[in-house]
């Protein structure tokens, strides 16, 4: 087997330019395939990270009715909906896959936010003292909400930062007294997401799940939500979960809870839920779209690779005719016809190997040139690399069988006579 | 009884006729024989000498080589006796030309499945014999014609044949080359290989033990210059 390869390998060698020029086709099939196959595992991994956050792993659990979310900005509190305690949030920071848990209330659309004649259009939201952690916030400048805020009622708010140039311009709002439904509140921080948070947004519904990120945000204390909006209104729940693969499980399971335990029966049959967003699945079902669009061009790079073996072949078949003498003589003392067949196709499968090695070189780096100099995004994808070299040998190997069928074939006397 | 041919017929067809090429040939040798075989060209000697080399397959009559009756045997049955039984030496040597001497000489060892550490040693050892030890390494551009063939025959010996074939061996080399060869076949055969060779040179036919013409694809008895009818 070894000495077969090397053996094949010398004649290669023996000819180097027309070697290459015979795997051309195949260099550059194979190079075209991984770099299209980066591109897609680039253009995934965006996907996922954009609709997802890089390292976030944070998924909503939100209250519907039927399939609308419950708005409470136009609805009265539903009946049936019990506020979530301490005691519950205990149970659901205990579920599988939940890291730390967070609730919240929440205004998609502010009314009524102004700092002296400037209106702001966010979000409000009355949040916990977990909040901050669990979505990745960071405080810019100011403080953020102390024990004292909380306990004490106290009409304190952080902006986020979109929220803040909003209001203030390049002002610094610390200190400042927003009005927030005819009541002052004073700014006592401004807060920013930590992590690189770059949401695609590809529907109308992905607007509004990212409103807040959009359109910015102003925090209130839980404790101080009533005093501006309602009592016992329900709460949404940040799911921050312990990996991003159990986002879809920690999201499932903290719902799943909510339904059996926070809602009456009777609520749940008006068409009351807790559902989380199955983020995911949204990124599976983007990534199926990229997918299909680059499935077609790895077709055209595999009529490249058609054309490579069919040239292989050529070559091949042109191999043996000039090396008749030498097939005669090795059949005459005494190889047999297994031995020629085997040797012509090591031969053609270490040409095409050798040119999806260098294809799958080239491909790496196109890709890495093409994500340098277009900003596109690229991933190697291993799999798909050893497919590759595997799939280059194959082709040596069925293009190869016909021009080593026909070298095993040759009649000893015919190939030693013919000059 | 090393050949033994009994009525060997062998037909080509030659556009929508076919040619009987060798008729009713019938031929014995003997362990330890030493036979040329003369002929004009086109006489079938070619033809007859593929025969006995197994290259080819007769179209009707009888052959037992060795013992073993080859008519009807499979490919690489004939493969394996190639490799066994027999050594060839062609006029034009067919050496392969990217393999040096010693490569080439271990060539049919390694169709014969010998090691590769073996293979070596014994194709030095055979080249040695030819009298190449200080060619091992040579390729065969960078060889002379009479070293060409005796890397040939080391090639030819090296699995140790019961019977060495050799056509027209000395016909591509000039005279003393050539007396070099035919020196090394009568040192073979008094080794103990039978060897059938042919050759239209009556001078190299008589350094045989025994000589049979061929003429239109008929075998017949012939004799050595100045030997007379029994």
């Amino acid at each position: 087997m070894f000495e077969s390869i090397s053996q094949a390998l010398q004649s290669v060698f023996a000819h180097k330019m027309r070697s290459f020029l015979t795997m051309l086709g195949i260099i550059i099939g194979i190079a075209s395939i991984i770099t299209i196959i980066s591109g897609i595992k680039g253009t995934n991994e965006q996907i996922k990270e954009n609709l997802i956050g890089a390292g976030n792993n944070v998924v909503t659990v939100q209250l519907y009715q039927n399939d609308m979310q419950y708005d409470m900005m136009y609805n009265q509190n539903p009946a049936g909906v019990r506020v979530i305690g301490e005691e519950a949030r205990e149970e659901l920071r205990k579920l599988n896959g939940v890291k730390e848990i967070s609730l919240y209330r929440r205004r998609e659309y502010a009314e009524s936010v102004y700092y002296l004649n400037k209106a702001f259009n966010g979000s409000v939201c009355g949040i916990d003292a977990s909040y901050f952690s669990v979505n990745d916030y960071r405080i810019r400048q100011g403080r953020g909400f102390t024990a004292h805020d909380f306990e004490g009622v106290r009409k304190v708010a952080i902006l986020d930062e979109t929220a803040a140039k909003t209001l203030f311009g390049s002002d610094d709002p610390v200190g400042k007294t927003i009005e927030i439904a005819k009541e002052p509140f004073t700014v006592v921080g401004v807060a920013a997401r930590s992590s690189a948070f770059r949401p695609v947004i590809n529907s109308v519904e992905d607007y509004q799940m990212y409103a807040e990120t959009g359109q910015g945000a102003v925090f209130l204390p839980e404790s101080v939500w009533p005093v501006v909006y309602r009592f016992d209104e329900p709460q949404n729940v940040a799911v921050r979960a312990a990996s991003t693969d159990e986002i879809t499980v920690a999201g499932k399971s903290v719902a799943d809870y909510l339904n059996t335990h926070q809602i009456a029966e009777e609520t749940a049959k008006n068409g009351f839920s807790y559902r989380n967003d199955d983020l995911l699945k949204r990124a599976e079902q983007l990534q199926e779209m990229s997918k299909s669009t680059n499935n077609q061009l790895i077709w055209i790079a595999g009529i490249s690779l058609l054309v490579g073996g069919i040239g292989v072949m050529n070559i091949m078949l042109v191999s043996v005719t000039e090396r008749t003498h030498e097939i005669g003589l090795k059949k005459a003392i005494g190889a047999k016809r297994r031995r020629i067949l085997s040797q012509f196709l090591t031969e053609a499968a270490v040409l095409t190997g050798i040119g999806g090695l260098l294809g799958v070189l080239g491909g790496i780096g196109l890709s890495e040139l093409i994500s340098r100099f277009m900003d596109t995004p690229s991933a190697l994808s291993v799999p798909a690399i050893l497919a590759a070299a595997i799939f280059s040998i194959l082709i040596g190997l069925i293009f190869g069988l016909v021009p080593a069928i026909k070298a095993s074939k040759l009649n000893p006397i015919e190939a030693l006579r013919r000059e | 009884m090393l050949v033994e041919m009994k009525d060997l017929c062998k037909d080509y067809p030659q556009g929508k006729e076919t040619v009987r090429v060798l008729k009713d040939i019938c031929l014995t040798v003997e362990e330890g024989d030493y036979l040329a075989i003369m002929g004009p060209s086109g006489s079938g000697k070619t033809t007859l000498m593929n025969m006995i080399g197994c290259l080819d397959v007769p179209t009707s009559g009888d052959y037992f080589l060795d013992g073993e009756n080859l008519l009807g045997v499979g490919s690489n049955r004939l493969a394996e006796v190639r490799n066994h039984t027999l050594g060839f030496v062609f006029q034009s040597f067919y050496l392969l030309p990217k393999l040096n001497a010693v490569d080439n000489v271990a060539l049919p060892l390694m169709y014969a499945g010998v090691p590769k550490k073996e293979r070596r040693e014994r194709a030095i050892e055979a080249l040695k014999t030819m009298g190449l030890g200080e060619r091992l390494n040579f390729k065969p551009n960078q060889l002379s014609g009479g070293q060409c063939q005796r890397v040939a025959i080391a090639r030819a010996i090296v699995g140790k044949p019961k019977l060495l074939l050799a056509d027209e061996p000395t016909g591509a080399l000039d005279t003393a080359s050539g007396n070099q060869i035919m020196d090394i076949f009568d040192k073979l055969n008094a080794d103990g290989t039978t060897i059938i060779m042919i050759t239209h040179e009556q001078e190299i036919a008589n350094r045989a033990k025994r000589i049979s013409y061929i003429r239109d694809g008929v075998l017949t008895d012939g004799r050595r210059e100045g030997e007379q009818d029994a």
